[in-house]
């Protein structure tokens, strides 16, 4: 037996394949992307019985076409890598559907273990599996696992390590279901195939199969997968098709997609007709939470106001633990102090130190908290299956702008972060949708623009702090919605493409799947903080304590004075045209937080979240004559302009056009500058 | 009659689908093709409709009921 085994997880979206995936390896997970594209691709190792299983959790996907990049990317890994085993993950309360993808891929002809999950759901509706039948009629292992209750999992390891190797080594015992036999008038096939393959097509077609494999054996000189590269070939398999081009005969000129498609659903009525016992005992709660949640009057409201609970939850109750967060800050930053003057380091280094890297970086990790609590609200969403019930809410609203409600998805998500948002819009089909669902995206305000809210409105709002943090999600809603209308009325009347999302049965979150999920953003906070903002911290404490003239005493004559100073003239109108405001700006497209950790250096502050921190900072602004109004301004302008190197990043290797990414750029700091111009005009006129 | 005008937990059996190539595979991969029977769980004021399809809850926009013909179960 071998010592190491690859094996790849593949199943449908929302069959638990990645509580499953998670089950073994923890959080113990190497996370990267595929070569060449920005699908996740999430790899993990653990030892069982001297064996090295390596797991790779496979993107969720509903069949083995090549329409979709999730898809093709599954089958190019079963093709082409040396994965031993597929396990293949099956919600066992969705059986009928989540067949479809294991027919596809036994046909592909690889070690296939099929993971039944879910199983708990199926005792509580009084349903069983008949678990001795299916694997019969299947041909390949069939093990009962509950990932969320963690059982059944080192016998699911143990039939991977002894299945590898072998294509099947279980007898297929069809028996021919009643539909077959009807169909056929009780003949029997001409082709039995039975013991060969689960799926028996029909005779027109299982001649065609045999036609075409013949000439990719006859062309290519091939001997593997000739049945499924067959069956591909008269689905008329793009990927397929360009591969390996062979010539039919008439009869299979035609595509027979759909005969096939029915074919394998007739095929798994009948599976499911022997082994699922006690179907429909029960109306699935699913449903009666349905309808409320998706009711047609209460839908929208229900939503709107979940939505106020995740911000109230991250704005009052994360700042309530941020205090904690200042205090240690604060103590650590005196110490700090404290000992670098009894080693007797220079000024320089102390400032650098204490000035630069222990406020730019200690500033940002106070509003872990923050980070933390939106995260897990936008986790508890996505787990508990209400997330694809925003989309259907809010079909009616975004049909008005020209997009679908799964466009909704990626700017939820986009309040946590824009970067896995903007991933996220992989799942629009058509390309104009993706390219203007990335387009308003960044101005979804991402957690990164959090500290900035709270530190500006924290100094010059007083009671109405969180109003004006909050007003800054609604500006940046208004915004997206506002651009997308006029994308959409400029645009040639192409239709969007409607609609289409499976609504997978309510679950009580995993509690794993959440911590997994929060752990790995907290993680790229820090990791961020540690990297990003601690190098932009350095750098912009040197441009600053730098000029024409080596070290500066005063930071006006420094190098970043006279860059902020040459653009502060066009940010005038919008109330920002003072230097230190523009370098603050500027150092923030490395990451959004870095303003607030640039205004710390800027000014010297180095508690500055602290409440006497910020009472220095609005005291030394104010007498600047930067005041409320600049500070409104100033956090419009933040929500909305240039996204941060990150998201530029990602847009260009989602959209692989450097035009289209530069372009996207410019609008939104165009943007940026007209709205908080916009504030900054009307607002003097009143004030 | 079409999809989008289906009656909300009538049960239906789909007839010829007037879509594009991806969409229909896309429906047909969640198991909707010609003599699929659905039922009609919800439907919003836009015509967006909730139905449930071999065991899963699928939501369809406009775009996509208003192209699919069906009759009564």
């Amino acid at each position: 037996m071998k010592k190491e085994l690859l094996v790849g997880f593949v199943g449908n979206p929302n069959c638990g394949k990645t509580t499953l995936f998670n089950a073994y390896t923890g959080a113990n997970l190497k996370v990267a992307n595929w070569p060449g594209v920005t699908v996740e691709k999430k790899e993990g190792a653990f030892k069982y019985h001297d064996i090295r299983f390596r797991l790779v959790d496979l993107p969720g996907i509903y069949s083995l076409t090549s329409y979709s990049l999730e898809e093709r990317l599954t089958r190019e890994f079963i093709m082409d890598s040396n994965v031993d085993v597929i396990v293949n993950v099956v919600d066992a309360s969705c059986l009928e559907r989540n067949l479809f993808l294991t027919l596809q891929l036994i046909e592909l002809g690889r070690p296939v273990v099929v993971a039944l999950n879910m199983m708990d759901i199926i005792e509580e509706r009084g349903m069983e599996i008949d678990l001795h039948r299916l694997p019969e009629m299947l041909g390949v292992p069939v093990v009962p696992v509950s990932a969320r209750k963690r059982s059944g999992l080192e016998i699911l390891m143990h039939t991977v390590a002894h299945h590898a190797d072998k294509v099947s080594d279980y007898n297929l015992e069809h028996h021919h279901g009643s539909r077959m036999e009807k169909k056929q008038n009780g003949q029997r096939h001409r082709h039995e195939h039975h013991d060969e393959h689960a799926v028996v097509y029909s005779d027109k077609i299982e001649d065609l199969i045999d036609e075409i494999s013949e000439s990719l054996r006859k062309r290519y000189g091939l001997r593997d997968n000739l049945r499924w590269l067959s069956i591909k070939l008269l689905e008329k398999d793009e990927a397929v098709m360009m591969k390996y081009p062979v010539s039919f005969s008439s009869a299979a000129y035609k595509n027979y997609e759909e005969d096939i498609i029915n074919q394998k659903y007739d095929f798994i009525e009948e599976i499911i007709e022997e082994v699922l016992v006690n179907k429909s005992r029960r109306v699935a709660a699913t449903d009666k939470v349905d309808r409320v949640l998706t009711n047609r009057f209460l839908g929208l409201p229900i939503f709107l106001g979940i939505m106020a609970v995740v911000f109230f939850l991250t704005f009052i109750i994360g700042d309530m633990l941020k205090g904690v967060f200042e205090a240690g800050l604060g103590a650590f930053s005196g110490a700090a102090a404290g000992f670098l003057e009894y080693i007797n380091a220079g000024s320089f280094i102390t400032s650098l130190i204490v000035d630069g890297i222990i406020a730019g970086v200690g500033g940002i990790l106070t509003f872990l908290p923050n980070i933390f609590i939106l995260f897990l609200a936008l986790a508890f969403l996505e787990d508990s299956g209400y997330m694809s019930r925003v989309a259907y809410v809010m079909d009616g609203i975004m049909g008005k702008i020209g997009l679908s409600g799964k466009a909704f998805i990626p700017m939820l998500l986009g309040f946590g972060c824009t970067v896995p948002a903007i991933m996220a819009t992989r799942s629009l089909d058509n390309i104009k949708d993706r390219r203007r669902t990335i387009l308003i995206t960044p101005f979804m305000s991402c957690s990164a623009r959090l500290p900035i809210y709270v530190l500006f409105s924290g100094m010059f709002f007083g009671r109405y702090a969180a109003l004006a943090a909050f007003s800054m999600y609604i500006i940046g809603i208004a915004t997206a919605i506002c651009a997308a209308f006029f994308m959409n009325s400029n645009s040639s009347k192409a239709a969007h493409s409607p609609l289409l999302i499976e609504l997978p049965e309510y679950k009580a979150p995993n509690y794993r799947t959440i911590l997994i999920y929060v752990w790995e953003k907290v993680k790229d906070y820090l990791t961020k903080a540690g990297t990003t903002i601690f190098l932009a911290s350095v750098i912009i404490w040197f441009i600053l304590n730098v000029g024409p003239m080596g070290v500066v005493n005063d930071m006006s004559e420094s190098f970043g004075a006279m860059l902020g100073k040459a653009i502060a003239p066009a940010l005038k109108p919008a109330g920002l045209g003072m230097w230190q405001v523009v370098v603050a700006l500027i150092s923030g497209i490395a990451a959004k937080e870095v303003v607030v950790s640039s205004f710390s250096v800027l000014f010297g502050i180095a508690n500055i979240n602290s409440p006497e921190g910020a009472a220095a900072l609005a005291g030394i602004l104010e007498g600047m004559g930067f005041g409320a109004l600049n500070a409104y301004s100033l956090m419009v302008f933040c929500l909305l302009y240039i996204p941060c190197a990150a998201t530029i990043g990602v847009i260009q290797r989602e959209m692989h056009s450097a035009r289209w990414t530069i372009l996207t750029v410019l609008f939104q700091l165009g943007v940026a500058m007209l709205m908080s111009t916009l504030v900054y005009q009307i607002g003097s006129l009143f004030l | 009659m079409t999809l989008k005008d289906a009656r909300i937990g009538g049960s239906y059996i789909i007839g010829s689908m007037e879509l594009d190539a991806v969409t229909l595979q896309r429906l047909g991969a969640m198991g909707m093709t010609r003599g699929t029977g659905v039922r009609l769980l919800n439907r919003n004021r836009e015509g967006t409709v909730i139905i449930m399809v071999r065991g899963s809850r699928l939501a369809l926009g406009k775009g996509i009921t208003g192209s699919i013909l069906v009759r009564e179960a």
